[in-house]
């Protein structure tokens, strides 16, 4: 471990690099740009720009195309709070209460709470990479098919557990959210599901589409419906915002430490930052004091899933690096650069790269403290967006939309898709049916099935597979517990308090 | 400077095309605006590494005078991509690499397209398979696993895989028949996650391409044990202690009759003049030069073979006949072929 010091030593050396430090704001800079747009997406911008890169040296490279990561991270968040739509899956949740407060005026804070936990936990991320590596990478190999089942079985079930509509309202709502993830190509078969020859359904439901039109589209025509007036107009813009919402962060420490340890360990569990974000909010928001308050604007809500997203997804650089497993499309893109550059991730990275390795652990330091001055001074700003009159605000949102929903694909049978999905998420939150289930289980509905029948495959079908060792057995129980913790808690405040029913 | 650079092409082509009409010798087609390059793949797998670096080498020695831009199109096994460039007639901007789902796609799943949809301009490369096993298992060489193998009842062994109905399961069932014994395959979404799952002992076996498991194996955590080619790889770097790919066997050899290598060519939409593709075939060519294309070759330990016009056409068709008869073997032919 002493040793890991010593390179990352070394590794401030090259990252400190003053063309470096350029690079890193530059990268954060073009970062948040694609993070506001949506559909543009960290992977698109690292994808485009990697070719401009194969002149530079592995190391300023990959800082540069990591920062640009970072920043879209960052920029996700914005248009999370500002028009409830979130650029990337792990920003879902901060929509929850990030929007609501800046419907009613508290953008600037919410956005200073959004940087500054990301911040915190991709730092706690970092610190954590420095000191257990190795260590780290070895769990991560413990899991197959069934761990991993298991693990999104216990993000679902949370949210079934710890949502705050009728259970079965979630319930419908995550149904059909699996429905629409089978559509396409069936790995385990490799067979068309659900496509009735279309050949625009072949690649399924896209998840950024369905996200578009369900929270952008459907927020819109909600919007409209209600007088054509952002309440956040009346917001007042105040440079000190940054400053006084610092001084209320520390207070919820608990929150911040719990969404560390429950986004590290999503990270390096190849589960990703999704599950993370929602986990941590679910759990915020059954245990924090203001739970009740929780989805109508509440700072507690947006630091939670935000530290969470942002640990996972700095850990997951982990796994990347050491088994060369990219855990999500941005890492993907990041791993052909790596190979490019003459670098094969995998165990010996570490040993035979490590001054690349400990160049890309410093910057990662380096690029979240200069990604974090670089959104916070820009917090009044983007805050002030809210002022300008909805009339004009809206059709350059829904142009906004439209171009994100193209590019997602270069199809324009996307932009159709979203506008259906706005009018079905209209509809839906006019119902009180909760948008997020069917969000979670398009994004991870596909990975849950195909670990599920991996593991059914590889134990011959016997469901015992989900409890064949202590790691895959306390994982599962655990979802258990909180997918029947209404029932739960039910039963003991009846046992608590024996009354006549 | 650039847009400059682009007008004065531009002007040569239209040049060109006037000086056609007299001397077609003379005339070369070049391109316009920037190519796009398909990938009927997702990110990170064997076919996007190669188009990724392609469009890197291009664009750093300056081969082509406009952009080359990657676009992974993976929906239906790689369908979507196909039939984008099935559909695009007579584009010569557009170029896809592919996989062997262009002969497995369309059988496995119906979905209309076949490789005489479009216009072949070269073959790359030939991507080769390996039989790996986890380092810790103690099956030092393939005979001794496949003697583990027959002695064990159907389906104790798992073998992971990339896709289902495709190039690794279609390995994996002339595996079984060779020996006579049902494995147990198990698909997983690309080739660098079955390579993890190898080493964490999810499953017994893999047949990983060189380029998927090549850091597995300099670690120490999975062991080739014999080649599905006819023979040996020629590349002699070492790569762990003393053994480089040249010391891994092929499979007929340690008893195990089955060869099986994987198609990296490049195609063009249908329609397009015999110019772009010889503009294409050459720029290849000009590829193959780079001393970056020569290290992932190495790196992966490819079948270095380069093919194009008529040759190429006969190569294809003999490989579909083989797919074809594969497939109809192990029963994954879709009803509606």
């Amino acid at each position: 471990m002493l040793e890991n010091f010593t390179y990352l030593y070394h590794g401030f050396g090259i990252a400190a690099d003053p063309f470096n430090i350029l690079l890193m704001a530059v990268g954060i800079l073009l970062g948040v740009i694609i993070g506001v747009l949506p559909g543009l997406g960290g992977a698109n911008g690292v994808a485009i720009l990697l070719p401009l890169t194969f002149s530079m040296s592995p190391t300023s490279a990959i800082i540069l195309l990591t920062c640009i990561y970072w920043g879209a991270l960052f920029g996700g968040a914005i248009t999370s709070v500002l028009f409830n739509i979130p650029g990337e899956p792990w920003s879902v949740a901060t929509t929850f209460d990030g929007h609501p407060m800046a419907r009613s005026g508290r953008a600037g804070e919410a956005l200073t709470a959004a940087f500054t936990s990301s911040f915190v936990g991709a730092f706690v991320a970092i610190v954590m990479i420095t000191m257990i590596a190795p260590l780290v990478a070895q769990f991560a190999l413990r899991f197959g098919p069934a761990e991993k089942f298991a693990v999104y079985f216990l993000a679902f079930a949370s949210f079934v557990g710890m949502s705050k509509e009728a259970p079965s309202k979630t319930i419908v709502s995550m149904m059909i959210g699996f429905a629409l993830a089978a559509v396409g190509l069936d790995m385990v078969t490799g067979q068309l599901r659900l496509t009735f020859g279309f050949e625009e359904l072949l690649n399924g439901f896209d998840f950024l589409i369905a996200v578009i039109g369900l929270f952008g589209i459907g927020e819109i025509l909600l919007t409209m419906e209600e007088g054509l007036e952002f309440r956040g107009k009346a917001a007042k813009i105040d440079a000190k915002v940054v400053w006084h919402t610092w001084k209320t962060l520390p207070k919820y420490w608990m929150t911040s430490i719990r969404s560390c340890i429950i986004g590290c360990w999503m990270g390096i569990t190849p589960a990703g930052a999704t599950p993370a974000s929602f986990m941590a909010y679910g759990i915020a928001k059954r245990v924090s004091k203001n739970g009740k308050n929780f989805g109508n604007g509440e700072i507690e809500g947006v630091i939670a899933p935000e530290t969470a997203a942002h640990a996972a997804g700095t850990s997951a650089m982990l796994p990347m690096l050491a088994l060369g497993v990219p855990g999500s499309p941005t890492a993907a893109v990041l791993l052909g650069g790596l190979l490019i550059w003459g670098l094969q991730p995998g165990p010996m990275l570490f040993v035979e790269q490590a001054e690349f390795v400990w160049g890309l652990i410093a910057s990662m330091y380096l690029g979240n403290i200069v990604g974090l001055i670089l959104v916070l001074t820009t917090v009044p700003l983007f805050a002030s967006i809210l002022r300008i009159p909805f009339s004009i605000i809206a059709p350059v949102i829904l142009v906004i939309c439209a171009i994100g929903a193209y590019t997602v694909n270069n199809n324009v049978f996307d932009v159709v898709m979203m506008l259906v999905f706005g009018v079905i998420g209209y509809v839906m939150k006019k119902t009180n049916y909760p948008l997020a289930p069917l969000v979670l289980a398009i994004v991870l509905g596909d990975a849950a099935e195909e670990a599920f029948r991996q593991s059914l495959l590889a134990s011959g079908g016997a469901i015992s597979v989900f409890w064949s060792n202590p790691l895959v057995s306390s994982i599962m129980g655990l979802g258990l517990v909180a997918g029947l913790w209404p029932l739960i808690s039910n039963l003991f405040s009846r046992l608590r308090t024996p009354q006549p029913a | 400077m650039k847009n400059l650079h682009a007008l004065g092409l531009g002007t040569l082509t239209a040049l060109g095309l006037a000086a056609m009409s007299m001397v077609p010798a003379a005339a070369e087609w070049k391109p316009t605006k920037p190519v796009e390059f398909i990938v009927p793949a997702g990110t990170g797998g064997g076919a996007d590494q190669m188009a990724r670096t392609l469009q890197g080498i291009i664009a750093k020695h300056e081969l082509m005078p406009t952009q080359l831009i990657v676009i992974n199109k993976s929906g239906g096994a790689g369908g979507e991509g196909f039939l984008d460039v099935k559909n695009s007639k007579a584009n010569p901007h557009k170029i896809v690499i592919t996989l062997s789902n262009l002969f497995t796609t369309p059988l496995a799943t119906g979905i209309p397209f076949n490789w005489k949809d479009m216009t072949p301009v070269a073959m790359l490369a030939l991507d080769e398979f390996i039989l790996w096993v986890n380092a810790q298992e103690p099956y030092k060489t393939a005979q001794e696993y496949e003697a583990a193998i027959k002695a064990a009842p159907d389906g104790t062994f798992k073998m992971g895989g990339t896709g289902s109905k495709q190039e690794d399961q279609i390995i994996t069932v002339a595996v079984e028949k060779a020996l006579g014994k049902k494995m147990t395959y198990i698909p997983y979404k690309g080739g660098g996650e079955v390579a993890v799952q190898l080493v964490g002992g999810h499953v017994n076996s893999t047949v990983n391409n060189p380029i998927e498991a090549v850091s597995q194996w300099r670690g120490d955590k999975v062991r080739p044990l014999c080649v599905f080619d006819s023979k040996p790889l020629p590349y002699t770097d070492k790569i762990l202690g003393d053994l480089s790919w040249s010391s891994v066997p092929t499979c007929k050899s340690a008893g195990l009759d089955v060869e099986y290598v994987m198609l990296r060519g490049i195609f063009m939409p249908p329609g397009v003049s015999e110019e772009q593709v010889a503009y294409f075939v050459d720029l290849f060519k000009k590829v193959r030069e780079t001393p970056e294309w020569k290290q992932l070759m190495k790196d992966g330990a490819f079948n270095q073979t380069f093919m194009a016009g008529a040759e190429f056409k006969d190569w294809l068709t003999k490989a579909e006949a083989t797919h074809k008869g594969l497939m109809q073997e192990a029963g994954f032919i879709a009803a509606a072929n």
